[in-house]
């Protein structure tokens, strides 16, 4: 099980979290310009890296807050936590 | 190829057993094949064999990073069955269950193929009702599937526990009698031993790291641990890879790849005659012809490549199997393992052409895609022979996610192997 960093809560075990897939996918401010494909590559297209990988988690049974971590999807490893809104730190 | 037969096996045993040989040649590279397959899985092996089979194409090739079969083939809990809800997946599947039929004698290599029956079990009033409409939806369709009574259920299968004092009692469930288990490694060792017997190059511990497009964007080759090989035709079947490997060609895919694990108990006397799968309470079971009660469990909530998986997911699974088999509380676990599969927002699969000219697409198999591994197999090769579809897979186009055309089994059946 991992041990998630809320950066509101402190770590915490990984049940009190929901995933919330990759981070920083933003949503175009305005869609109705956009083609089939780019609106469809918003929604369903994903890096899935293998390797450093940002990503959501939200912590339902806690603070019930959004927030963003990066993890190395090769090791399970998580190697930063930040709050929404932060941008990805740069050395991970 | 030695035709395997009773009488050959009367034959080596007056040797001794010290006449066997290997079941394909471990060749060199060569600097160009007609087509290249990434990916020696059953269902890219399989794709192989089919090419050379019933499309003359021998000049090709198959390159896998590791041992064949050693990714989701050899990892998985082995459920064949096709009671899928829409007509585009019964279809599919169904087309895979009737491969499997004959499959063994096609290959002549036993691939155990074991029709035992595979019941899904329902333990709430929407669980009766979704059911009900497969079987319904099914038989429309002209796909084995019938609804059987808690106290059928319980004759089908002596060994569960239909007490309705447990916290989620067996209402009833659903039978495909076609469906059962086969053998895994049997499947990728029988492709390849045809598919080698045909001309076609298997190439293990050879990981393509790189694909080459010319000026106008078309596939040229791909680069390998081995070096460059020229194809104008590459077909990736890389399951829980998928991603990484289109990524070489510049494609992101609609794919999201998760741990999913499997356990097995030490080897018992024959206790459980079929396949037992319930979605509500997450627990898959069958016993191997060694004994081992076979196990599936979920899948974990985050994207990851480690082949391992949280403990508590295994747990979780083990309390529901222990709830429906009191008795399988004894039993002692022997191994328990993971393999990353690769998951669509339907959680369909897509086996199609892509944007990039000469490179085509077989993934999003997820959690259930052993069952369709001879179909699949058998449709990719039609794909990339023909450069189109055909009918039954025509369906599931990568470019369904920009139509819009989803075959949305992910709200109809949730996770289910
Ligand atoms: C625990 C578990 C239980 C399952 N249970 C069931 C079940 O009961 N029923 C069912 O129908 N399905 C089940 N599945 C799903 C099923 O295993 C898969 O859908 C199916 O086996 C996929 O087959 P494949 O040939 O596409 O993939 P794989 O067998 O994974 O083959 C892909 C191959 O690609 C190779 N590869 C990856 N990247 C590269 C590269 N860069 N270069 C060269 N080679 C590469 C890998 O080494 C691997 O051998 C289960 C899966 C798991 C993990
Ligand atoms: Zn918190």
């Amino acid at each position: 099980m991992l041990i998630i960093p809320c950066p509101h809560c402190g770590p915490r075990p990984e049940l009190e979290f929901r995933y919330g897939g990759q981070a920083h996918i933003a949503r175009p401010v305005d869609p109705s310009p956009l083609s089939d494909e780019e609106w469809a590559s918003f929604l369903y297209s994903r890096d899935n890296e293998r390797g450093i990988h940002a990503e959501r988690w939200r912590h339902i049974h806690g603070c019930a807050r959004f927030f963003n971590v990066v993890r190395d999807t090769t090791t399970d490893q998580i190697l930063a936590s930040y709050k929404t809104g932060e941008f990805r730190p740069e050395a991970v | 190829m030695e035709r395997f037969s009773g009488l050959s096996l009367l034959r080596h045993a007056l040797g001794g057993h010290q006449g066997w040989k290997p079941f394909w040649r471990e060749p060199e590279p060569k600097a160009e094949y007609d087509a290249v397959i990434v990916g020696g899985g059953g269902h890219g092996m399989g794709a192989a064999y089919y090419l050379a089979k019933e499309h003359g194409l021998r000049n090709i090739a198959v390159l896998d990073k590791g041992w064949l079969g050693g990714g989701n083939t050899g990892r998985n809990t082995t459920i064949i069955r096709s009671n899928y809800l829409f007509p585009e997946s019964a279809a599919l599947y169904d087309h895979a269950l009737k491969i499997w039929e004959t499959l063994s004698q096609d290959l002549n290599y036993n691939t155990m193929f074991s029709p035992r029956g595979v019941l899904m079990l329902a333990h709430t009033v929407h669980d009766v009702q979704v059911f009900k409409r497969h079987v319904f939806a099914n038989q429309a369709a002209g796909v084995d599937n019938e609804w059987l009574t808690a106290e059928e259920c319980k004759a089908y299968c002596p060994a569960l526990n239909i007490s309705q004092n447990i916290r989620y009692p067996v209402v009833g469930g659903a039978l495909q009698r076609r469906g059962g288990t086969a053998r895994h490694d049997a499947v990728v060792w029988g492709y390849a031993r045809a598919a080698d017997a045909m001309g076609v190059d298997i190439i293990q511990n050879c990981a393509v790291t790189g694909i080459r497009r010319d000026a106008s964007g078309a596939v040229e080759g791909v680069e390998t641990e081995r070096g460059f090989i020229r194809t104008k035709k590459v077909g990736v079947s890389a399951a829980g890879n998928t991603s990484v490997v289109m990524s070489m060609a510049g494609l992101r895919m609609p794919l999201e790849s998760f741990p999913l694990q499997a356990l097995v108990s030490e080897p018992v006397k024959p206790d459980f005659p079929c396949v037992v799968m319930s979605n509500t309470i997450h627990a898959y079971i069958s016993q191997s012809d060694k004994g081992e009660m076979v196990i599936g469990a979920g899948t974990d909530a985050y994207t990851s490549y480690t082949q391992r998986g949280g403990l508590h997911i295994a747990s979780h699974t083990l309390d529901a199997i222990c709830e429906l088999v009191p008795m399988y509380r004894r039993l002692r676990m022997l191994r328990n393992w993971g393999g990353i599969v690769d998951t669509t927002p339907d959680r369909s699969p897509i086996i199609s052409k892509t944007p990039v000219k000469g490179l085509y697409v077989n993934c999003g198999w997820g959690t259930g895609g052993f069952k369709a591994t001879p179909g699949s197999a058998n449709l990719f090769a039609h794909t990339i022979a023909k450069d189109e579809p055909h009918p039954i897979n025509a369906p599931f186009s990568l470019d369904r996610f920009v139509t819009g055309r989803f075959i949305d089994e992910a709200a109809a059946a949730a996770v289910a192997h």
